[in-house]
C-alpha cells in the first residue's frame, strides 16, 4: 500500500527537467543570498564586538590622558620669616603650625596688584590649589634656612583652573570647561599665561598621594597599596589552599558521592555572584570574628574565597595534563604516592597552576562589589601601612571618584581606570608568557 | 607580645625541631648499623618532629583568634554599670564600639563619662594579659609537642607514613574549604534573613508591590514606616538582565558561529583573545562607561525622537551589561558548537545543504543544550552583576517594564542598604541579607541547571 502511495505521489509531482532546473535555480539564488546574509550577520557581530572594545578604550583614554598632567603656576614666594616664625626659634612645631597660605596670597597679590575688594581677593586666591600650602610647609620643614629668602616655585593650580587651562591648550575655547571661573579669573590667567608663568607638567601627585576631596591633590597610591596588600593576602592563602585541594581531588580522592558534592560545589562557587561573598565577609569576618572594617586583610580573605574555585579548577587541569607515565615511572622505582605527587607531578604542573593563580589574581584585582560590603568604600586620605590599616582598593577608588560631582574627577577616574587596566594587562600578559614558556606537550 | 614576634619564635622552634629530629634519627641509627637501618629517610624524622612542634601551637592560635575577642567583650560588658549593661542590643554594640575606639586611642573624646575610660582600661588590660597568656601557652605547647614527637623516634619508627598521613589530612581539609564556604554563605545569609523575616512576613517580602526601606528613626516620624515588598526589585532585575541578554545572546551566538564555522584560523586566533578582553575588564569600568558615555547618548537619542528618557534609564545599564556578557555567551556557545561531530556537518553538506543551512538545521539543534547552558550561566551572571547597575541604574523602586524608565535591582538595594552606617537589628539592614539569600538561591538554581545541562550534553558526544 505504502509503496503504491509513494509511486502515485511521485507520478503526480512529475515535472519536466526544464521546470525542475528552473525551480532549483530560483531556489538556489534565494539560498545563496541567505547564505551571504547569514555570513554577513556573523562578520557584523564580530566587528560589533571589536568596535565595542575600541569605543570603550577610546572613551577612557580620551577622557583620561589629560589627568597625567597638571597645571602649575610659577610664583615668586617670599618666605617671610616674620609671618612664619615670629620668635625666630626655628622650632619645628611652630614651623608646621604656621599659616603658609599667607605666603601664597602675598605672592599672588604681587603678580596681580590691582585686586582690591574682598570678593576679588577670594577669586584670586582660589586659583591656586589648597595643596600649595602643604608644599610650602614641607619646603620650610626640610630646610629652615630658606626663611627670609624669595624663591621661584611651581605650585599646583586648583582643579577648575586646571580644567580650563587644559581645554585652552587643546584648542577649545575653554568656555564650556571653565564655567566655574569668573571673568576676572580668566583675565588673570591669560595674563599669567602670557608671562609664561603657567605650565602643564607631569602630575606626580596622582601617583604618590592618597585620596583627597580636592581633585588636584587626589592620587591613587593609597588605593594601589590597599589593593597590593589585599592581593598579597589572597595569593598567600588561595594559591597553597587551591593547589592542595586540587592535588587531593585529582590524585588521592576516590570517586564517591562525597567527591561529587565537592566538585559540584567548586563549580558552583565559581559562578556565585561576587556580592554574595561580600555578604559572607560582612556577616562572618566582621560581625562574628570582629575583624576591623575597611582592612585589606578582610578584603583579602573575601577575595580568597572568591578566587579559590578558579585556582582549584586551573590546578586540576594542570595536574590532569601530566601524563600517567610520569606517575607510573615514579611509583615503579619505589616512590610513595605522596613522593610521586610532590617530587614529580607537582613540579611539572606548577607553570599551569601559576597561570591559573595569576588569572585568578587579575580577577580579584578588578573586583569591587564585595569590597563595598566590608566597608572599603570609606574616604581614606592616608596611605595604608599594612594589611590591618584602613584602606580602599583601586576599583573602589574608581567607583568613589566616578560618583563625585566635581568635573575634574572625571579625567582622574579615567586615568585611574587606565592604571588598573595596565596592571591587569601586565598580569594577563605574564600568564600568557608563563604558559607559552613552560607549557609542555606530552 | 605582638603576633608577628610570636610567629617568628614559633618558626624558629619548628626549624630547630627539624634539625634536632633529623640528628636524633641519625644518632639512633649509628649503633644499629647506619642510615640503612632507619625505616624512613632521616629528613622524615625531622619533619615529624617539626609537625609535633607546629600543630598544637597553630591550633591554639586559631582558637584564640576566633574566640578571644568575644570572650574579652563579654567580660567588659559584665563589668559595665547596670544602666549601660541593660541597654538594647543596638545601643550596647555602639557603646562597645566607643569603648574599643577609646582603648585603641583613636578617640580623644574627653566628654565621655569615666565609666567608658574604666571599661577601656579593662579592655586593654584584658587584651594584654590574654596576649601574654597566649604567647606563653603557644610556646609551651610547641615545646611539649616537640618533646612528645622526639620521644617517639626509633629507627623502626614509620616517620614517612606518619608525616604523609598528616599531609594527606591537610589536603583533605583544603578540599573541604569549598564546602565550608558554601555552608558559610548559606548559614550566615539565611541567619540574618531569618531575623528579617521575623519582623517582616515572607509573603509581604515576596509579593509586596512597594519598596521603601527607610524606616523611621524616631517613633513619631511620619511617612517612613518602611515597606519591604520586593517585587519592584525583582522586576527591575529581570528588566535589566533581559535587555542584557537580548543584546548578548544574538551577538555572542553569531560571533561563536562565525568564528567556529566561517573564519579562517588566523582570524580566529586574533579575534578570539581580543574579544576575551571584554570579559577581563573590571565591571566598575563598565559601570563608569555606562554612566558617563552610554546614558547621555541614550538620553540625547530619546530627546531627538521625542521620548521621555530617565537619566538612569534601565536601557543604558542593560546595554552595557549585555556588552559585558557577550564573551560568556560566545565562548560557551563556541565550546558547544565545536563539540558537534564533523560527521554531522559532512552529512548535511553531502545532501546539498549550504553552510548556513547546515548551521541552522544541523549544528545549532545539536548544540542547543550547550548553548542554553551558556545562556543560563550568562543570565545568572547578569542577575548577580553589581557595579554596572550601582553606577548606572536608579535607586527608586519603580514597578515598571519600560526600559526608558529608571528601575532598581536587587544588587543595587543590597549595596545601598549596607554601605554606610549599619545597625544590625533594624529591618533595613537585615533586608539586604534577605535579598542576598534570594539572589544566592536564584543564581544557585540557574548555575546547577546550566552546569548539569552542559555536562550531560558534553558526555553525549564524547
Amino acid at each position: 500500500m505504502r509503496a503504491n502511495d509513494g509511486d502515485d505521489d511521485r507520478a503526480r509531482r512529475q515535472l519536466s527537467p526544464e521546470e525542475t532546473r528552473r525551480r532549483v535555480d530560483a531556489s538556489l539564488r534565494r539560498r545563496y543570498r541567505s547564505e551571504q546574509l547569514f555570513r554577513l550577520y556573523g562578520l557584523g557581530s564580530v566587528c560589533l564586538g571589536v568596535v565595542f572594545l575600541l569605543v570603550l578604550f577610546g572613551t577612557i583614554i580620551g577622557s583620561g590622558y589629560s589627568a597625567f598632567r597638571q597645571g602649575f603656576v610659577r610664583l615668586d614666594v617670599h618666605f617671610d620669616a616674620d609671618l612664619i616664625d615670629p620668635d625666630g626659634g626655628r622650632d619645628l612645631d611652630v614651623l608646621s603650625a604656621a599659616d603658609y597660605s599667607l605666603l601664597v596670597k602675598a605672592a599672588l597679590r604681587e603678580l596681580v596688584p590691582e585686586v582690591a575688594s574682598r570678593a576679588e581677593k577670594r577669586e584670586l586666591n582660589g586659583l591656586v590649589s589648597s595643596g600649595a600650602v602643604f608644599e610650602l610647609r614641607d619646603t620650610v620643614m626640610a630646610d629652615a634656612q630658606i626663611l627670609g629668602q624669595t624663591r621661584s616655585l611651581w605650585l599646583p593650580l586648583s582643579g577648575d583652573v586646571d580644567l580650563w587651562i587644559k581645554a585652552r591648550s587643546a584648542g577649545k575655547s575653554g568656555e564650556d570647561m571653565g564655567g566655574k571661573l569668573s571673568a576676572n579669573q580668566r583675565a588673570w590667567l591669560e595674563r599669567l599665561q602670557a608671562d609664561d608663568r603657567i605650565e602643564l607638567r607631569f602630575n606626580r601627585t596622582f601617583f604618590t598621594s592618597g585620596d583627597s576631596r580636592e581633585p588636584e591633590l587626589a592620587g591613587i597610591w593609597g588605593a594601589t597599596k590597599g589593593s597590593f596588600f589585599m592581593l598579597l593576602v589572597t595569593l598567600l592563602l588561595s594559591f597553597p589552599l587551591g593547589v592542595a585541594a586540587a592535588i587531593y581531588l585529582e590524585e588521592f580522592a576516590r570517586r564517591s558521592w562525597w567527591v561529587d558534592i565537592v566538585e559540584v560545589n567548586i563549580n558552583n562557587l565559581a559562578a556565585v555572584p561576587s556580592i554574595v561573598f561580600g555578604l559572607l565577609g560582612l556577616a562572618v569576618f566582621i560581625n562574628f570574628f570582629g575583624l576591623p572594617r575597611s582592612a585589606p586583610l578582610v578584603g583579602g580573605l573575601v577575595l580568597t574565597l572568591m578566587t579559590l574555585p578558579v585556582v582549584i579548577i586551573a590546578s586540576r587541569a594542570a595536574i590532569k595534563a601530566v601524563p600517567p607515565s610520569v606517575r607510573e615511572a615514579a611509583l615503579g622505582i619505589g616512590a610513595s604516592q605522596m613522593q610521586m605527587v610532590f617530587h614529580h607531578v607537582l613540579p611539572l604542573a606548577l607553570p599551569g597552576m601559576l597561570t591559573g593563580a595569576i588569572i585568578g589574581m587579575a580577577r580579584a584585582l578588578g573586583e569591587s562589589a564585595p569590597l563595598l560590603m566590608i566597608g572599603m568604600v570609606a574616604f581614606i586620605v592616608d596611605v595604608p601601612g599594612g594589611p590591618m590599616s584602613p584602606s580602599t582598593a583601586l576599583p573602589v577608588q574608581i567607583y568613589l571618584w566616578a560618583d563625585s560631582p566635581e568635573r575634574a574627577f572625571v579625567a582622574r577616574t579615567s586615568a585611574a581606570i587606565m592604571v588598573l587596566l595596565a596592571f591587569l594587562l601586565v598580569m594577563n600578559a605574564s600568564a600568557v608568557w608563563l604558559r607559552s614558556r613552560f607549557e609542555r606537550r606530552w | 607580645m605582638r603576633l608577628p614576634t610570636l610567629l617568628l619564635i614559633l618558626a624558629a622552634i619548628v626549624l630547630a625541631a627539624f634539625f634536632l629530629g633529623r640528628q636524633r634519627a641519625l644518632s639512633l641509627a649509628r649503633p644499629a648499623g647506619g642510615v640503612r637501618s632507619l625505616h624512613s629517610l632521616p629528613k622524615y624524622y625531622g619533619y615529624y618532629a617539626s609537625l609535633g612542634a607546629v600543630v598544637p601551637g597553630i591550633a591554639l592560635l586559631l582558637m584564640w583568634a576566633a574566640f578571644s575577642d568575644s570572650l574579652i567583650t563579654s567580660r567588659v560588658v559584665a563589668s559595665l554599670p547596670e544602666a549601660l549593661r541593660n541597654q538594647p542590643e543596638a545601643q550596647l554594640s555602639l557603646t562597645l564600639n566607643d569603648i574599643r575606639n577609646l582603648a585603641a586611642g583613636q578617640m580623644q573624646d574627653e566628654s565621655r563619662s569615666a565609666e567608658f575610660a574604666v571599661a577601656a582600661d579593662l579592655y586593654n588590660s584584658l587584651r594584654d594579659s590574654s596576649r601574654k597568656v597566649l604567647a606563653g601557652l603557644v610556646i609551651a605547647l610547641s615545646f611539649s609537642g616537640f618533646a612528645l614527637a622526639w620521644l617517639q623516634l626509633r629507627p623502626q619508627f614509620r616517620a614517612r607514613n606518619r608525616v604523609e598521613a598528616v599531609v594527606r589530612f591537610m589536603l583533605v581539609l583544603a578540599s573541604l574549604l569549598a564546602i565550608v564556604t558554601t555552608i558559610g554563605i548559606l548559614l550566615s545569609v539565611s541567619f540574618e534573613a531569618l531575623r528579617f523575616f521575623r519582623q517582616v512576613p515572607v509573603g509581604e517580602f515576596l509579593f509586596g508591590l512597594s519598596w521603601s526601606p527607610q524606616t523611621a528613626i524616631r517613633a513619631d516620624q511620619v511617612g517612613s514606616s518602611g515597606a519591604f515588598g520586593a517585587v519592584p526589585l525583582f522586576v527591575g532585575t529581570l528588566l535589566i538582565s533581559g535587555i542584557a541578554l537580548l543584546v548578548a545572546v544574538p551577538i555572542g551566538l553569531m560571533i561563536a558561529i562565525y568564528l567556529s564555522e566561517y573564519a579562517r584560523p588566523r582570524l580566529r586566533r586574533i579575534v578570539k583573545p581580543v574579544l576575551e578582553v571584554l570579559a577581563g575588564i573590571p565591571t566598575v569600568v563598565y559601570g563608569y562607561f555606562a554612566a558617563l558615555t552610554v546614558a547621555p547618548i541614550i538620553r540625547l537619542a530619546g530627546q531627538q525622537l521625542g521620548l521621555e528618557v530617565a537619566s538612569e534609564a534601565a536601557l543604558g545599564a542593560g546595554l552595557v551589561m549585555g556588552i559585558m556578557i557577550i564573551p560568556f555567551v560566545s565562548s560557551l556557545s563556541d565550546d558547544a558548537i565545536n563539540a558537534v561531530p564533523q560527521a554531522m556537518r559532512d552529512g548535511s553538506f553531502a545532501l546539498g545543504a549550504t553552510r548556513s543551512e547546515t548551521i541552522k538545521r544541523v549544528v545549532l539543534p545539536a548544540a542547543l543544550p550547550g548553548i542554553v547552558g551558556g545562556v543560563l550561566l550568562a543570565a545568572s551572571r547578569a542577575i548577580g552583576e553589581t557595579m554596572i547597575v550601582v553606577m548606572a541604574a536608579g535607586l527608586s523602586a519603580n514597578l515598571s517594564f519600560n526600559p526608558l524608565e529608571s528601575v532598581t535591582t536587587v544588587t543595587v538595594q543590597i549595596v545601598t542598604l549596607l554601605v554606610g552606617d549599619q545597625e544590625f537589628d533594624s529591618p533595613k539592614t537585615l533586608a539586604a541579607f534577605a535579598l542576598g539569600l534570594m539572589l544566592f538561591i536564584v543564581t544557585l538554581i540557574l548555575n546547577v541547571i546550566a552546569l548539569q545541562v552542559v555536562r550531560r550534553y558534553r558526555e553525549q558526544y564524547e
